[in-house]
């Protein structure tokens, strides 16, 4: 079951294309194998390039010896850190968020020290794969083993083993006076936590920790890169962004970024996790030192072992209340693992943690913490369902407490037009309370439950931002459309685009191809991510449209001799308003089209903008679950999301969006876990033993799409692919609480540790 | 004149103060102001913070309008997934 439910206020009339569910433009080149991703590129002689990578969780790297590698017949190319620039710390715009650019150079390739087991200390390029292994076997490292800490307690332990001698933890009163792995402090404060706390009817509080779990991508990271004689490069791969892979790459290895034209792959999943480099400068390194392409294609337990999973964290929560159920405080303190390098989303967490609901006193405080693990990398709404398991559990606890239905507590404390975000900003157009009232009329929240069986409910908050896109809309010469932009799709971007066009041109959907281009044919545009490309870059899709329907109705305006203001367009074309001319038709689209070549010239429109004014999504969930008390296995009976959405551009997508985020949600509480042996090496690096959820272990997951349009979009769009990781983690811990009696403060909740709780309780 | 308000991440530049008005019209305006005052903080803000103006968040926007008795509220810049 699916339902979209509109606010009054949400005005739908008039469109035509928007709001409606075409079949997707990449639906048959994918079924049919026709899509390229990241491994389907080749090139005329290129060679297999392959990594090795530290079998130690923290070494001293004292020496490299490739002599014997380099003297394997069919070895073109071996290259280590000393191959690479020694970047000074920088701080690196492009991405998603600011990163250091010598932090990712180091993660790229070890330089002095191999910081988390499968952190890449040497490559090789060579004519087969067997060659390249044979490679890789031959090469000496000799390693200084370290003492290491896997995770955020032993890396604040007293006498843990410090990770970076140069890392004085920011954000406090005072610079510590010694190096830590503690990288940062965050802080929020507002009123007198400590007083209303104390002062409060009611308090509960809980302790939550949860597991570096993986985006989990199908496709592995791929690409193929060929370094001409002339020094210009060229890189075809998977990413969520090549205006991304060309700056890092070109960072990394020190040269300008006009250098590389960057050709996007068609992209098996990303999540968030194809927002950085590992892979594309390794292989321009090796094809300049070869003269030839190279060609590097992960193995899953490379993908496990070296790309960013998200944090792990330890988290305490503390709640006060008044009888009625509304909070008058909170104190929140969230530890996350940054993994080898500063950067977890802990400043997110703090962010989010309390953004669903209105209250006057609350300390959050963050702490970024450093780890011998592979570097995190985003992950769907980074770091807010981490922190949205430990608030959203203790709220539950809350209306168990006091006997209060989850939706009631949620509703008298929820955040409305006009509430301050604890955040800072006043929010405006939200439509979180729509959403608490659907999951409370919903035919599934009243659904009768039976032994052993439990419901949970819990909300989420993500911002969803704008940024930079670039788009073209070109008129072909037989009326379609041709619309551009440069952003990799990783959610259904090119059906919203190629709608949004549609919609402002008055064609239909059909004669709209929506391409993406490589850096070199197209104006910069922020990676695919952040849940703002249908709104950012939908924007200047929009905007170029508009651009041509000027260009069209000026046309028309020549062709009628009459001024451009006389001339109208709608249902895609131009509509004479003068009234001296009754008797002229309108000129189509297509009649322009095929005039073009005498009336100006090729009709095309591009546009550049930084978009602003996102609006934020909220969601609500609703779980119900029946626990094997003879196993602990946890079976999911029913799941709905309610999402404020702004406007569904394609509803299926926007449905396939809060599916996907759940799922992956229902797998980070009940089965994943980065496991690792006493020395540091990962003991699940694939999907036989890193247990993500299929199609079999989950009910139909229904979704309720409540439109609360953002005024600053042309047609309304909100974010949406962020938001449904968010409430999961909790919802199903909550329902589990209800269904077993205990509470489970620690993620996964996988048979065993059911098991041994309910042991526990008897 | 607006009202600024900022978080921890500003406090050592501030000397701990969370809220104070500023004159500024536009977002440069505001980290050329920022800067004047409170030295370094203008950097800060101008590379690590997001501008929520009476509530709409405005990221890398020098040129965005600041009305005259506008909220303007620092946040760090925001990512995603």
């Amino acid at each position: 079951m699916s339902e979209t439910l509109d606010r009054p206020t949400a005005d739908s009339s008039g469109l035509n294309v928007v709001g409606t569910r075409p079949i997707r433009p990449d639906g048959a080149d994918k079924v049919t194998g026709r899509a390229a991703y990241g491994a389907d590129y080749n090139m005329p002689g290129q060679l297999v390039g392959k990594i090795l990578r530290s079998p130690h969780a923290h070494a001293r790297i004292v020496s490299i010896d490739t002599s014997k590698a380099r003297a394997l017949p069919g070895v073109k190319a071996v290259v280590t850190a000393q191959d690479f620039p020694d970047l000074a710390s920088e701080v690196l715009e492009g991405g998603e968020q600011a990163s250091n650019a010598r932090d990712m150079a180091l993660n790229v390739m070890a330089r002095d020290v191999a910081l988390y087991d499968g952190h890449a200390v040497a490559a090789v390029a060579a004519i087969s794969t067997e060659i390249a292994d044979e490679a890789l076997a031959r090469i000496k490292v000799v390693y200084e083993v370290l003492p290491h800490a896997l995770d955020v307690e032993a890396a604040m332990a007293p006498g843990a083993p410090v990770l970076h001698s140069h890392l004085f933890t920011a954000g406090l009163e005072a610079k510590p006076d010694k190096p830590s792995n503690v990288a940062q402090r965050h802080l929020n404060v507002r009123g007198d936590p400590d007083a209303a706390l104390a002062g409060a009817a009611v308090t509960v509080e809980g302790r939550y920790i949860t597991q570096g779990v993986h985006q989990g991508y199908i496709e592995p990271h791929a690409c193929v890169a060929a370094w001409g004689e002339d020094g210009r490069c060229e890189v075809w791969s998977s990413s969520q962004g090549q205006f991304m892979v060309r700056a890092y790459s070109a960072k990394v290895l020190g040269i300008e970024a006009s250098a590389i034209r960057v050709t996007p792959a068609e992209i098996g999943g990303g999540f968030g996790g194809k927002t950085v480099v590992y892979l594309e400068p390794v292989a321009l390194a090796l094809s300049r030192a070869s003269g030839r392409p190279v060609k590097m294609v992960m193995s899953r337990d490379e993908v496990f072992r070296s790309t960013g999973p998200t944090s792990g964290a330890v988290m305490t929560v503390k709640l006060g209340a008044n009888a009625d159920g509304t909070l008058v405080a909170a104190e929140v303190e969230l530890t996350f693992q940054a993994g080898a390098f500063p950067g977890s989303p802990v400043g997110a967490a703090c962010m989010t943690a309390l953004a669903c609901y209105d209250i006057p006193n609350f300390r959050i405080t963050g702490w970024d913490v450093v780890t011998n693990t592979p570097k995190v990398a985003a992950y769907r709404a980074p770091g807010a369902p981490i922190a949205a398991f430990a608030v959203e559990s203790a709220l539950d606890d809350l209306a168990r407490k006091l006997n209060i239905d989850p939706i009631t507590i949620r509703e008298t404390n929820a955040v409305g037009d006009g509430t301050k975000a604890a955040y800072g900003p006043v929010y405006q157009n939200i439509g979180f309370k729509e959403t608490l009232a659907a999951i409370r009329d919903s035919e599934h929240y009243q659904t009768k439950l039976g032994p052993n069986q439990g419901r949970g409910v819990a909300a989420g908050f993500w911002f969803n931002i704008g940024g930079e896109s670039t788009a073209a809309v070109h008129v072909n010469e037989d009326g379609t459309i041709t619309v551009v932009t440069g952003n990799p799709d990783i959610g259904g971007s090119r059906a919203s685009m190629a709608m949004m066009a549609a919609e402002t041109l008055g064609v239909a959907v059909e004669k709209v191809r929506p391409m993406i281009a490589d850096t070199a044919s197209l104006g910069y545009s922020m990676l695919t991510g952040g849940s703002r490309t249908t709104f950012a870059t939908g924007m200047a899709v929009i905007q170029a449209a508009e651009k041509v329907i000027d260009d069209l109705k000026g046309r028309a305006a020549k062709l009628w001799k009459i001024s451009p203001d006389q001339v109208a367009w709608r249902d895609g074309a131009a509509h004479c308003l003068d009234a001296t001319k009754a008797d002229v038709g309108p000129f189509t689209l297509a009649k322009l089209a095929a005039q073009a070549g005498r009336t100006g010239g090729p009709i095309s429109a591009q546009v550049s903008l930084n978009a602003q004014g996102a609006g934020p999504g909220f969601a609500v969930h609703v779980c119900d679950l029946e626990v094997d008390p003879e196993t602990g296995q946890t079976t999911i009976l029913r799941y709905t999301a309610a999402q404020d959405v702004g406007r569904a551009i394609h509803p299926s997508y926007v449905e396939g969006q809060v599916q996907g985020g759940v799922a992956q949600g229902v797998g980070w509480a009940l089965n994943e876990a980065y496991i690792y042996d006493r020395s540091g090496h990962m003991e699940n690096a694939g999907f036989l033993d890193y247990r993500m959820p299929v199609a079999s272990d989950l009910p139909m997951l229904d979704t309720i799409l409540i439109e609360v349009p953002n005024p600053r979009h042309p047609y309304g769009a909100k974010g949406v692919g962020e938001v449904p990781i968010v409430p999961p983690l909790a919802a199903v811990a909550n329902a589990l609480r209800g269904a077993t009696g205990v509470r489970m403060n620690e993620l996964p909740l996988s048979p065993p540790a059911v098991l041994a709780a309910l042991e526990a309780g008897k | 004149m607006a009202r600024v308000v900022v978080g921890s991440e500003c406090w050592p530049f501030t000397g701990g103060a969370s809220s104070f008005d500023i004159p500024a019209t536009s977002v440069r305006d505001l980290i050329n102001a920022l800067d004047a005052r409170f030295p370094g903080l203008g950097d800060l803000v101008d590379r690590r913070m997001a501008f929520a103006i009476d509530g709409v968040i405005h990221q890398d926007a020098w040129f965005a309008d600041i009305g005259a008795d506008a909220e303007v509220v620092l946040i760090p810049k925001i990512g995603g997934g």
